[in-house]
């Protein structure tokens, strides 16, 4: 299952996950006059990324922790990289991920004639860097600068058709992630920064001892709110303002890069800045357990009201997030293993489902569930690859849902916490409740209005992305015990 | 000795001496090419002099050889170093940047006035940040404003003649203010060099003259520093100047008055009045929270691209204030780091917005519709600048702001409010750059107007984008601006 490890120190790998992607960048600039060549140069990109990526995985195995040190830009604070499991496992989730969205992104564009492609396929690789910058930081202050180079680089991207509507939309999305992140994610890290003297992520946390209640529980406040890609209501309403993006950019950077971002820098802050056991000795951390109760639950109403597909994706994100939150939160080994997996899972998961929404808009130019009965019969692969999708976020098994919901289910137990644990029951139902009528009614019913153009599937690249995510989601059920392995070494002190 | 003891002078001769050939130049281009060539070689010689004081030595050089109380010193710290690096930089900058634009607006007839103006502004500049002595400080500061004047009275637009009577009767109150303070000095104590000043002040039983004196040379600087709400010839100067005037005097000229008053506050009042740092603190906080909100809503509901600019000044200023009103290290080096950043930050800016001028022969923002892809290098100038205002890391002015919630962590409960303060208007800055954005990329261009289709000169795009990388530069590694600021910060406040 690994590719052969490239023969290269493990900081020139890290090196180059930051270096391919800014290069691709730069040659899709350059080759936009030629459309074929300039999408050879992302996929090549994408699978060289995704190969140099993968090789670190092996040294991460045998316990290794490659640091890259770059610069000192603030006395005491460079910018730096040092790869540890959490890490590793969002870096090749979205590696991977970003090869089968770059397939799928060529039928989109050229099946839905978008306009300024080229800018587009820039941006594109730009936030794959800004998130693998993330993935491999080595302290905050360097996660936060490409926190921001994540925000700014799909900004573009969401205003990518620009009319008023979407640019409107595009405003939300830039305001309230910059506004969280200047507003409450730099004053917390400044405050963490003149507690502890350092921002280096460290097993065990920097934060012992230099801080108590109730100021914990303000820090930790600021963190999960300041932290806006991880959506935690109120600050959620920047993803559906999202989905005015082309649905490649919803699929790879709204359902894993930009999302995962998010929880994964919330999981990072948990585990090596304040520290969990730390954490756990302090009751305000509950705060942020109710927090997320509260989000995944009422996202999942408000997913029940909606009839634009993409919109009730976006909902079903909110929610799903706040699993991962949550299991962070609970601070317990298993819930923690949980949270890592859920990443991966519902990463799978997700990118099906809003490539089967893409492929469904580009095929048919539907984009509302009313009006999507009896599609099944017309796009099979597709509703598919959706119905696979859809069970992986209710947890159902043999899909990678069903796994990482143990691990969260199990955290919840070793803790006594019932709170947590009627909130993950409550919304595996509401889940069902909101996907299970759907995909019976394109499957089972009659087309009530005749389309206009008599359709099938969308283009083959599309159908080939979607068909091989969902396979990944079977894969992740049957293969998920060497990740577990490896994210149980993030609790090591 | 030889030559390069000579060099804190040289700094201003080679400006003052060379200013009266540029004006006998009376053949075209050459106005131009000895000023900048004499404003060159004052940046080269002030890297010299910051290289020399870098790491906190401070260099006294007495003029004529007559010692300090009675002649007249030259005082270069690692202030004044870095100060004197950002006009002299700012001034060639601009110069070259200009070189196309001001043949532009500046017409044959005025140029060798325009450019030994020019050397004379930058020559006033630099003297008032290295002399050491407190009426050379206004001497110098009369050269530079009546210079400055002439600068912005030479913009094409006949409103600029009513910018610059605005700027004068402001400015001469700001300098009479200042004056007047000085003179009070000069009664109780008997004495002008600033070394000399602060030793004596503290002696003087006439509390009640220095505190008078204390007063109208904050407020003069204040007014010569727009500090808000003594802003109001600023907004209107920077509109109908020359865009590469705009350049220069945005980046350099209300830095240094910031400057003074950091330097007559900490290094003469700070260690002789009893609580000087609660009235410095009670004057400054209050102005420069004002000046955080005021400005940017300005600028929000502003129409003119450069008016806008201006704006966002006022309340960056107001950033620089609250930075020095807080006492503490952190907040001098986050005030003294900012009008560095600040001014390459804004002149980068404004260069940009020159390179729309020379193209879209207008700066109202309606009119910049679809600019982002008519122009799209001088867009991407101008965005990552607007990036710097908000404070976006990677950029200088994420390095400013670092500092300053530094500083008032430090605080307690009254620097949480100071830090909401300087939060929520780096969020009104994304508004007011974003309302840019959005008309330059995502706006056609109206069915009436004439269609761009080329990128601004090369000649004025270099510059413009050695600039904005400087920035980005620096803001990496911030050795330079940020080691400068803090040994500086170190010097005034006494530690170390």
């Amino acid at each position: 299952m690994m590719p052969l490890p490239l023969s290269l120190p493990p900081s020139d790998l890290i090196l180059m996950a930051l270096v391919i992607p800014f290069v691709g960048a730069v040659l899709i600039a350059l080759a936009g006059r030629w459309p074929n060549i300039r999408e050879m140069v992302t996929l090549v990109t994408a699978v060289s990324l995704a190969v140099v990526v993968w090789s670190l995985i092996p040294v991460l195995q045998e316990g290794g922790r490659p640091e890259l040190k770059l610069i000192e830009m603030l006395p005491g604070l460079s910018i730096a990289f040092k790869v540890e499991p959490l890490g590793m496992l969002f870096a090749a989730l979205a590696s991977l991920l970003w090869i089968v969205n770059s397939v799928y992104s060529i039928g989109y564009m050229r099946g839905n004639n978008e306009q300024n492609q080229t800018r587009f396929y820039v941006c594109f690789p730009i936030a794959l860097m800004a998130a693998m910058g993330v993935a491999f930081s080595g302290n905050l202050l360097t996660l936060f600068i490409l926190y921001e180079v994540l925000t700014i680089s799909t900004y573009p991207l969401v205003a990518h058709k620009g009319d008023a509507a979407t640019v409107r939309s595009a405003r939300v999305y830039m305001g309230i992630l910059l506004g969280t992140s200047i507003g409450l994610f730099l004053p917390a890290m400044i405050w963490t920064y003149s507690l502890a003297g350092t921002l280096d992520f460290t097993p065990g946390g920097i934060l012992e001892g230099k801080i108590a209640e109730p100021l914990v529980g303000v820090l930790m406040l600021m963190y999960a709110f300041g932290i806006g890609k991880a959506a935690l209501m109120p600050v959620h309403r920047w993803l559906p303002a999202a989905m005015v993006a082309p649905t490649p950019v919803s699929a790879l950077l709204h359902a894993v890069a930009v999302v995962k971002a998010g929880v994964f820098t919330i999981t990072k802050v948990f585990v090596y800045i304040f520290g969990i056991d730390f954490l756990f000795n302090q009751p305000s951390h509950k705060l942020i357990i109710w927090i997320a109760c509260f989000t995944i639950v009422v996202s999942s109403f408000i997913a029940l009201r909606q009839t634009n597909l993409k919109r009730l994706l976006a909902y079903s994100t909110i929610g799903q997030l706040s699993y991962i939150v949550l299991a962070a939160a609970v601070l317990k080994p298993l819930s923690e293993v949980g949270a890592s997996m859920h990443m991966m899972a519902h990463g799978f998961g997700k990118i099906t489902l809003f490539f089967a929404a893409g492929a469904i808009y580009v095929a048919s130019k539907k984009t509302d569930i009313t009006e999507m009965r009896g599609i099944g019969r017309r796009m099979p692969w597709t509703m598919a690859a959706f119905s696979v999708g859809a069970l992986s976020m209710i947890g159902i098994p043999p899909t990678g849902g069903f796994i990482s919901k143990w691990y969260i289910l199990g955290g919840a137990i070793q803790d006594d916490n019932y709170i947590a644990l009627a909130t993950l029951v409550a919304s595996t139902l509401l889940n069902a409740a909101y996907f299970l009528p759907f995909i019976f009614a394109a499957f089972l019913y009659e087309e009530d209005v005749k389309p206009k153009k008599d359709h099938g599937e969308a283009p083959w690249p599309m159908v080939l992305a979607l068909t091989t995510t969902a396979l990944l989601t079977f894969a992740f059920f049957l293969f998920h015990q060497p990740i577990a392995d490896l994210e149980a070494q993030i609790l090591v002190k | 000795m030889t030559l390069y003891d000579q060099l804190p002078a040289l700094v201003i001769a080679v400006l003052l001496f060379t200013a009266p050939i540029t004006y006998m130049m009376r053949l075209h281009g050459f106005p131009w090419a000895v000023a900048t060539l004499s404003v060159v070689t004052a940046f080269i010689i002030s890297c010299s002099l910051a290289a020399t004081v870098f790491n906190g030595e401070t260099i006294i050089y007495e003029m004529g050889g007559w010692s300090a109380p009675y002649g007249i010193a030259l005082h270069i710290d690692a202030l004044s170093a870095l100060m004197a690096m950002l006009i002299t930089g700012a001034s060639s900058a601009a110069l070259i940047f200009g070189a196309r634009s001001l043949a532009d607006e500046v017409g044959e007839e005025t140029a060798p006035a325009f450019f030994s103006a020019w050397q004379l502004c930058t020559a006033g500049l630099v003297g008032m940040v290295i002399t050491g002595d407190a009426f050379n400080i206004f001497v110098f500061m009369e050269i530079s404003s009546l210079s400055t004047y002439v600068l912005v009275s030479a913009g094409p637009d006949r409103r600029a003649l009513i910018a610059t009577y605005r700027y004068i009767v402001m400015g001469t109150i700001g300098a009479t203010f200042y004056l007047i303070g000085v003179g009070f000095l000069y009664m109780v104590t008997g004495t002008l060099n600033t070394a000399d000043l602060a030793a004596r002040v503290g002696a003087t039983e006439n509390i009640r003259l220095v505190l008078v004196a204390a007063g109208f040379i904050s407020v003069g600087l204040a007014v010569k520093a727009a500090v808000f709400p003594m802003h109001q010839w600023m907004p209107r100067a920077y509109t109908y100047a020359p865009n590469a005037v705009t350049v220069f005097i945005a980046a350099a000229s209300t830095k240094v008055a910031l400057y003074v008053l950091i330097r007559v506050d900490y290094a003469i009042f700070q260690n002789s009045i009893a609580n000087h740092d609660i009235q410095l603190t009670l004057f400054l906080v209050p102005l420069g929270v004002l000046a955080l909100f005021a400005g940017s809503l300005l600028a929000i509901y502003e129409k003119n691209l450069k008016t806008l600019l201006a704006y966002s000044s006022v309340s960056q200023i107001g950033y620089i204030a609250l930075g020095i009103a807080m006492t503490s290290v952190a907040g001098l080096t986050g005030a003294i780091v900012h009008m560095f950043n600040h001014g390459l930050i804004k002149g980068g800016m404004f260069m940009a917005v020159a390179c729309l001028a020379i193209r879209y022969r207008s700066v109202n923002i309606a009119n910049l519709a679809g600019a982002g892809r008519a122009m799209p290098w001088t867009m991407a100038a101008f965005v990552i600048g607007g990036l710097g205002l908000i404070g976006v890391p990677l950029t200088p002015g994420f390095i400013s702001k670092w500092y300053l919630v530094l500083a008032a962590l430090e605080k307690g409960g009254a620097g949480a409010f100071l830090i909401a303060i300087i939060l929520v208007s780096s969020l009104l800055a994304v508004i007011y750059v974003w309302k840019v954005i959005e008309v330059a990329y995502f706006k056609a261009p109206r069915a009436n107007a004439v269609p761009v289709t080329q990128e601004a000169p090369l000649s004025m795009l270099i510059p413009t984008w050695i600039v904005v990388l400087l920035g980005i530069w620096f803001s990496i590694d911030t050795r330079m601006p940020v080691g400068m600021a803090s040994r500086a910060a170190e010097i005034l406040l006494g530690v170390k």
